[in-house]
Formats: structure tokens, C-alpha cells, sequence
């Protein structure tokens, strides 16, 4: 079967979250991100998804107090994400991330790509103007910006500056990347887009994405996790979880009798 | 059930006529236009009093408002007196100012809002460079004649007057970091941590330039209070009149820079101005206003300057 030829690219174990005010907000959760695969995590607002993609990249680490337990172990390494000995900025060079918001630096186009490759010590101006390029023809932006690469990335579109986000995030050629929500602040062509530059992006590279879109997960992705109040509930192809979920929760979530 | 609850809701609410509720926005925009009325009155008073002050320092002024008149020392005389020294003193001050309370300033309100760990020490750091803001100038006046003059031994002179008004221009320079600092968005500062930038990147890609027209609005603030500040440098000796210049900064011998000025004594603007003002000859007022609309314009230029820097950073960055 299919499943055979399936890597597991990272895989969060046991994964307990404490805030620092003491809420646990995640409760032993477990789930396998496949390699080159979308997996989407649904659920309520409130229910802990973006609080658990904000582990993948130690996100909680810049607020002081928050407390992780349990692994999330990525592969081939098998180095545990969470680990206190690997600095959460090695893990944010492998595993990058697409907010909510468009949310561009109020730097030009060009330097908005470049900046992960500048954090990284990149000096030779040619590589770095041949991986803002490819980055941006990643995102499909490459066309409506290539003439004005100068130009403040604001005055770009709300849906343009998204994929911008996503150049950035692509430039530094990351193993994993995690998507918050990244259409909730889009039209629907821009949220088209978005789609589609993140159906094409999972030929290189995994992608865990929160969405409040049922439809959205369904169209887009290959996996479906449901999440409700900090658990993990059912975890599945998302063919199965949207005609057949194996729970009454997911069910009742889907069809829309609650959330 | 449910439905009389909401009618039982509904109940508590009068019902209103539309002549009811027209009578009600009347009331309401005739409240919007006597609040606006009194604001109105209230700036055009403010404005107005300044206005008036300024210019009657200026037409008191102006026989000496000339070349000559920045060009002069001090005289006995108050046709040949001039502002020379206290303007060159103002201005060296003014340096010395500048070079110890930014970048300790800028540094503090950083590490502040970046890097400290939120604790009781940090509360308490926070709550007293707040009250620094606000302490009467003199108190930075006996302050720093206490500790530059007697304890650092560095006399009454040109440095001493700098770092004293530093101390003063301090906190105002800490706390408009920390402000500008804390309106970049936090989405912001995650996109950058996203990406693997560290903390050091943050602050330098990203939190200063970003922040740097509050920065530099603080600053430029800071600067016009100082400049027009005279009670803490009469307390550590600021000269009343001063008929010699302190050594220039650059020599035509090797190294070519001298720091001899800084142990020069001194005198500024206002003390100039106050130093006029308490002679008896009608003559020397004159000379006194000429030397306050002289400040006012420095204080207003200082200003003007730092709106227009603002305006010009904060049009690039929108959030």
C-alpha cells in the first residue's frame, strides 16, 4: 500500500504544554507529521492547535515561564525538539513558520527574503540575490515583484505580503513548515493562492497547518488531526476524517452540530 | 420559555418614538460641539500666551537680535555685551550631554524592555527611573556637586555641567526607548525569532531601527530641556560672566584633538540671560530678552526638528 512508501518526517510524543500561568494547554498529545504530506489540525478556538504548531518551532520559549514535556522528535536525526540541550534557535533554522497575519518587516522586498539568509552569516551578494529569486518564484511572487524588489514589502498586498511570508520562510530551505492560520486575514482569491502555493510547496518539504477552515483542510490537505480542549481526539487521512471519522467528537465537529 | 424571557428583556427598554430619539441626537451632537468648543479655547489660550511672550521677547530684544550680538563676550558695557561664551558653553555642554545620556539612555531603555528578566528588581528599576523623570532639576543639581565635584574631583567645569545634565536628560531618554520599543508589534518581533535570528539580531535588525524615530524624538526632547535648564548648573558653579572662550578642540599640533575644553569653566544661555536680568540698566534687559528669544528659537528648532524626524521615519513603517 501507499502507506508503505510514508516517512515520518517529525513526531510529537506525549506532548504536555503548560503555560506560565500553570493552564495546561496541552494534554499528552501524539502525532505524526509525514514527509512531504500536509497535515492539517482542526478544532474549536481555544482547543490548543496553535499552541501546539507553536512547539514544532519552540515558539513559547520567548515568554518567559512556559514549560514543555514530552518529545517531538524530528528525522532522520532524531533529535528531540523540546530537548533543554538544542537551542530553539537551531530548531527554528530547520523548521520555519507563516503567521496568522501577513507580517513583513518594514524593510524593502528583497531584504524581507534575504533576512533568514543574513541571520545565517550569508555575505556573497550573488547567492544570496539567486535564493531570494528562487524563493520568490517558490511563492509565486516572482513575477509581481521582480521589477520592484526595492519597494517596501507594506505597500504590497495583504495577499501578496503573504506570500511574501512564505518566501521568507522558504528561503532558508527548511525541512518543515508550519502555517497558523495563514488565510484568515486573506480574500478568497488570495486565500486561493495560498492553497495552492502550499499544495505545490509539499513536493519539498512538510507542512503542518492550523486552520479554522474545515473546507480548507479538506481541499488541501492529505492528513487531518482534530483537536478539543488539549487533546488530541482522532488523528487520520483526511479522506477518512471527513467522510468517516472514527470518533463521535469529529463528527459532530464536521457536520457542524458543534464549535 | 425562551421567547417570554426575551420579550421580559425587551420590557426593561422604553420604548422610543422617533421624535424621541431625534431629540436624543440633538442633545448629543450639542454635547460633541460645546466639548470641542472648550478644547478649542483652551489651545488657542495656551498657544496664544506663548505666542504673545515670544514675540514681546522678540520686539524687547531686537535692537540686539544682530551678527554682533553671538559674536561678543560679555561686557560691562551693555551695548558691546554678547552671548558668544554662553552660546559656545551651551553648545559644548550640550555635547558632552549628548555623548554620555544617549547611548547609556538608549542602551538602559533596550536592555529594559529586551533583555531583563520581569522580577520585583526590575519593577523596582522601572518604577524609579519613572520618578527620575519627574525630580526637580536642583535635586540632579546637588547631586552631581556632591558626586562630580567633590567625590570625582572634576571641578566646576565643562564636563561636569555635561554629565550633570546628562543624569537629567537620562530617564527622559530610557523612558521614550522603552515607548518606542513596546509599540513594534510582537508579531513582528516573531517573524524575525521564526526565522532563527537570535535575540542580539532582534534588537539590531529590527527593535532599534524600528524604534529609532521614538528614540530620536525622546532624545532631541530630552536635549531642548537641558539646554534650557539652569538651576542644577548654577549649583555646580556655572560662572556669571565669562570673557574668554574654552580651548578649542582642535589644535594644528599632533593628535589635533584636544580635550582640554572639557576642564574649561563655563557659563550658558539662561544663566546668561538670568545674569542680565538682575542688573539694575534698563540696557541689559534688552539684551536678557534678546538672549531668551534666542533660547525659545533653539528650544523650537530642537523641536520642529524632532516632529519632522518622526514624520519622516514613521512614514515608512506602518503598524
Amino acid at each position: 500500500m501507499a502507506q508503505n512508501k510514508l516517512n515520518i518526517k517529525a513526531e510529537a510524543k506525549n506532548l504536555n504544554f503548560f503555560y506560565a500561568d500553570g493552564t495546561k494547554a496541552l494534554k499528552d498529545v501524539s502525532l505524526p507529521v509525514y514527509e512531504n504530506k500536509i497535515t492539517a489540525l482542526i478544532g474549536p478556538s481555544g482547543c490548543g492547535k496553535s499552541t501546539f504548531l507553536r512547539c514544532f518551532n519552540r515558539m513559547h520559549d520567548l515568554y518567559p515561564g512556559n514549560r514543555y514535556e514530552g518529545q517531538i522528535l524530528l528525522h532522520p536525526d532524531n533529535t528531540n525538539v523540546l530537548a533543554k540541550g538544542v537551542d530553539p534557535i537551531e530548531v527554528r533554522m530547520r523548521i520555519s513558520m507563516v503567521f496568522q497575519k501577513p507580517n513583513p518587516f518594514p524593510k524593502s522586498i528583497y531584504e524581507n527574503v534575504a533576512y533568514g539568509l543574513r541571520v545565517r552569516g550569508e555575505r556573497s551578494k550573488s547567492a544570496v540575490d539567486d535564493k531570494v529569486e528562487e524563493a520568490l518564484k517558490g511563492a509565486s511572487l516572482w513575477n509581481e515583484v521582480k521589477d520592484r524588489l526595492q519597494d517596501l514589502a507594506f505597500n504590497l498586498s495583504g495577499g501578496q505580503q503573504q506570500r511574501l511570508c512564505i518566501a521568507r520562510a522558504l528561503a532558508t530551505d527548511p525541512e518543515i513548515m508550519l502555517f497558523d492560520e495563514p488565510t484568515s486575514a486573506l480574500d478568497p482569491i488570495a486565500t486561493v493562492n495560498i492553497e495552492e502555493l502550499m499544495s505545490g510547496l509539499k513536493n519539498k518539504l512538510s507542512i503542518l497547518i492550523v486552520t479554522h477552515n474545515m473546507q480548507q483542510a479538506a481541499r488541501i490537505s492529505d492528513y487531518t488531526a482534530y483537536m478539543y480542549l488539549g487533546e488530541m481526539i482522532e488523528f487520520d487521512a483526511t479522506d477518512k476524517i471527513f467522510t468517516n471519522p472514527g470518533r463521535k467528537e469529529t463528527e459532530d465537529y464536521i457536520t457542524g452540530k458543534f464549535g | 420559555m425562551e421567547q417570554n424571557k426575551v420579550d421580559a428583556e425587551h420590557s426593561l427598554i422604553k420604548p422610543q418614538t422617533l421624535e424621541e430619539v431625534r431629540t436624543m441626537i440633538r442633545t448629543h451632537k450639542r454635547n460633541d460641539f460645546i466639548f470641542s468648543s472648550i478644547g478649542l479655547l483652551t489651545i488657542t489660550f495656551a498657544l496664544l500666551t506663548l505666542l504673545i511672550l515670544f514675540v514681546d521677547l522678540v520686539m524687547d530684544g531686537y535692537p540686539k537680535l544682530n551678527y554682533q550680538f553671538f559674536t561678543d563676550f560679555p561686557s560691562r558695557r551693555a551695548a558691546n555685551a554678547g552671548i558668544l561664551s554662553a552660546w559656545v558653553g551651551s553648545s559644548l555642554i550640550m555635547l558632552v550631554t549628548f555623548i554620555t545620556a544617549v547611548p547609556m539612555g538608549v542602551a538602559a531603555g533596550v536592555y529594559l524592555e529586551e533583555y531583563a528578566p520581569k522580577n520585583w528588581f526590575t519593577d523596582i528599576v522601572e518604577i524609579n527611573v519613572t520618578n527620575l523623570a519627574g525630580v526637580p532639576s536642583i535635586i540632579y543639581g546637588l547631586l552631581a556637586l556632591g558626586l562630580f565635584v567633590y567625590t570625582f574631583h572634576l571641578g566646576q567645569t565643562i564636563v561636569t555641567a555635561g554629565l550633570t545634565l546628562g543624569l537629567l536628560m537620562l530617564p527622559i531618554v530610557i523612558v521614550s526607548t522603552r515607548e518606542a520599543i513596546r509599540s513594534i508589534p510582537v508579531a513582528i518581533r516573531e517573524a524575525a525569532y521564526a526565522v532563527g535570528a537570535t535575540k542580539w539580531q532582534v534588537v539590531l535588525h529590527h527593535v532599534i531601527q524600528y524604534s529609532f524615530g521614538g528614540i530620536l524624538t525622546g532624545i532631541i526632547i530630552g536635549m531642548a530641556r537641558a539646554l534650557g535648564e539652569t538651576a542644577p548648573i548654577i549649583t555646580v558653579g556655572a560662572l556669571t560672566f565669562i570673557a574668554f572662550l574654552p580651548p578649542a578642540p582642535v589644535t594644528s599640533v599632533a593628535p589635533f584633538i584636544s580635550f582640554e575644553w572639557l576642564q574649561s569653566g563655563f557659563t550658558v544661555l539662561p544663566i546668561q540671560m538670568f545674569s542680565w536680568l538682575s542688573r539694575p540698566e534698563h540696557a541689559f534687559h534688552i539684551n536678557a530678552a534678546a538672549a531668551g528669544a534666542v533660547i525659545i528659537m533653539l528650544t523650537l528648532v530642537m523641536n520642529g526638528t524632532a516632529i519632522w524626524l518622526r514624520y519622516r521615519i514613521r512614514k515608512n513603517i506602518k503598524w
